[in-house]
């Protein structure tokens, strides 16, 4: 689960981290009141997950309350490459002297965590790393051993950190790591992190990704899940229980399994089809999930054709029929459905399926016949319904 | 002949009492896999049909001889479990458990690491099926028989429509290992590999990846480094768009890292043929074991 910047940082805030102090806003009145209350100068930066605001408009100084107004109305709506701005960040101006990168990712080739630290920050560090790689120090921590003040001290002084700078940053990075495991996140990068005149250390910037299996360890986290990011289809099936990722194309698709549905996926697009979402109905699915999985599907407008492919191990394809029929019962569809199953008790399904003889529904016997068919009903059904 | 789990396999369940758990372990059990301890703690002295229950892992060891663990208990407590199988000096521990925390999994991959002739297998995993031998966990073994492919997944359902295809055009498994879907997974694609590649029964291994990590690079180098038999790999997940995660934990496209395209490339620069298909797939292993 990805975190906005200012959630980021009251999180930072809560471990001790030094952040600029800030409020998040929804409403133009809001980031008024905010920098009214912070004073000025202060920054209004758009809270989206997805890197590129500043380039895109969605960061201003604002020297005056008209200034916050102006910037917050013309901020608060925006759209940053298709993420629609909900928040505004209302934070103190903050004097920079320098400009360094620090992160931690779960580093899952190493299986170790693995701490980074450079002092050109505020820019790509994806170009720092091609281009000059010895200006990024990396250490991976033993998991075991947790992070050591020696650890700190090794990177600053790798990465070039001026003398006085040593123990405040290494400091620092003992902070980040500890919300690293105490929050149990799969990434935390700062960038930039500064040096203020007085030489202060401090992070201008939060990006956070937690482990969501990790979630019921941490409500406080798991509230923050913000709907407003997901779109509706996704939102639907996070309620239900649901394993759901929202696609372009025009093919709704289930299966049981996520290797089998993102195979699926694939020999769809490779039938010349374009598939409208990815869900994973899960192992022993019961009717009512099949249920409540159909309607997630159709309720995507754009969906032309349904695909069900499913190789019972713990599910059972007689569960998997049962559930269809009862779905053409509550949702009828008017969309055609190819169906293919097989695995435990694939017979007793595809009976129970011939004999409901549902309407617009058709079975396969194979999952490349099952692509095959559900591309060209795609295709046609604009005119067939 | 055929890889980690067979007829000297005594296995002890850990959440047997559990429906799940009951239900997959009694079905191991008629599959002909010795059976011989559950485990759920405060119910040491039970039994379910016939499988004596204890309170700890190592009683299992000392009055049963388990010597594999099958991990069924919820992801809270699946860590501690695991743990634990590892401190009674089980040799083979095989997770099943789903949504186990990543830092969770790190800490038990690190511990692991450090304890000599123990393997973990998953977690998130489908299990292991030797056929006519074994099955410990969740795979539906009356699909798969005998035979000479061995075969090395991320994924559960996949394995099995693999599988189904060799079946269909007559070939068998020497073994069947689903090493999980989740970021840190207790055995790599390699290890089962180096495990296939010793088996005198496997002719050829499949190895079927996905979208996420490095494991299938990693693989690839191997494989040119160190195996003499034929592989086939399938990789799912081209049409996966970045930063999504698709149902596995483990399946996520971070920048350009981890793509399905990558993946291949890598394998069929080092020799190894994949598959588009699963179909395609297991024609190109019947190819290669016809030829």
């Amino acid at each position: 689960m990805d975190l906005l910047e200012y959630q980021g940082k009251q999180l930072f805030a809560r471990h001790g981290i030094p952040v600029p102090s800030g409020k998040p806003a929804a409403t133009v009145e809001e980031a008024v009141a905010a920098a009214e209350e912070i004073g000025y100068p202060c920054v209004v930066k758009a809270q989206v997950l997805i890197g590129g605001r500043g380039k895109a408009g969605g960061v201003k100084l604002a020297k005056d309350r008209a200034e916050a107004e102006q910037y917050a109305a013309d901020i608060l709506g925006m759209d940053i490459k298709g993420f629609t701005v909900h928040e505004v960040w209302i934070e103190a101006a903050s004097d920079i002297a320098e400009e360094y990168y620090a992160s931690i990712v779960f580093d899952r080739a190493a299986k170790a965590p693995l701490v980074m630290l450079s002092t050109q920050g505020g820019m790509d560090i994806e170009e720092v790393a091609e281009k000059t790689p010895q200006a990024l120090a990396r250490l991976h921590v033993d998991p075991l051993l947790g992070f050591q003040d020696f650890h700190g001290r090794k990177l600053a002084f790798a990465a070039g950190i001026p003398a006085d700078l040593i123990r405040p940053v290494g400091a620092m990075l003992a902070k980040l790591y500890a919300t690293f495991t105490a929050e149990e996140a799969m990434l935390i990068e700062v960038n930039p992190l500064i040096v203020t005149p007085e030489r202060d250390v401090r992070a201008l910037d939060a990006k956070v990704t937690l482990d969501g299996n990790a979630l019921y360890r941490h409500p406080d986290n798991a509230a923050l899940r913000d709907p407003s990011n997901e779109d509706e289809q996704e939102q639907m099936a996070h309620e239900r229980g649901l394993t759901y990722v929202k696609l372009d194309g025009d093919i709704g698709i289930l299966g049981n399994g996520a290797g089998l549905v993102m195979s699926t996926l694939d020999v769809v697009a490779q039938a010349g089809g374009a598939p409208a979402n990815f869900l994973d109905a899960g192992g022993g699915s019961k009717a009512d999930a099949i249920v409540s999985a159909v309607e997630v599907i159709l309720s995507d407008a754009k969906v032309r054709a349904v695909l069900f492919n499913i190789f019972g191990g713990i599910t059972r394809c007689d569960e998997v029929a049962k559930g269809l029929i009862e779905a053409f019962d509550v949702v009828k569809p008017t969309v055609p459905f190819v169906v293919r199953l097989d695995g435990t008790n694939d017979v007793e399904g595809r009976r129970l399926l011939a004999e409901a003889n549902l309407p617009n529904v058709t079975t396969a016997a194979t999952m490349n016949e099952a692509a095959a068919k559900v591309v060209e009903l795609a295709a046609g059904s604009g005119v067939a319904a | 002949m055929s890889v980690l789990v067979d007829n000297d396999t005594r296995l002890v369940v850990t959440g047997i009492t559990g429906r799940e758990g009951t239900f997959h372990a009694t079905n191991n059990q008629r599959y002909g896999t010795q059976v011989v301890a559950g485990v759920t703690p405060g119910k040491g002295g039970q039994d379910v049909e016939g499988i004596p229950v204890f309170d700890t892992i190592g009683e299992s060891v000392e009055k049963a001889g388990a010597n594999t663990a099958m991990i069924f208990v919820p992801p809270r407590f699946a860590a501690d479990s695991i743990l634990e199988a590892a401190d009674a000096g089980i040799g083979l521990i095989i997770a099943i458990t789903e949504g186990i925390p990543a830092h969770d999994e790190l800490r038990v991959y690190t511990q692991l690491k450090r304890t000599p002739d123990v393997r973990l297998v998953g977690p998130n995993c489908p299990g292991i099926l030797s056929p006519g031998k074994a099955s410990v966990g969740i795979i539906p073994a009356s699909f798969f028989k005998q035979g000479n492919v061995g075969v090395v997944s991320r994924s559960g359902t996949l394995t099995y429509q693999i599988g189904n295809e060799l079946a269909q055009r007559g070939f068998g498994n020497s073994s069947i290992v689903g090493i999980g879907g989740d970021p840190v997974p207790g055995s790599s694609f390699i290890d089962v590999i180096e495990l296939f590649e010793a088996d005198p029964e496997t002719e050829l291994i499949v190895m079927s990846g996905e979208i996420g990590g490095s494991a299938e690079e990693e693989a690839a180098e191997y494989i040119a480094a160190h195996v003499t038999k034929p592989v086939v790999a399938y990789i799912a997940g081209f049409t996966a768009p970045p930063g999504k995660t698709m149902g596995h934990a483990g399946a996520i496209v971070s920048g350009t890292a981890g793509t399905a395209k990558a993946k291949a490339e890598a394998l069929e620069a080092k020799g190894v043929r994949v598959g588009r298909t699963p179909t395609e797939t297991a024609e190109i292993a019947m190819q290669l074991l016809s030829a």
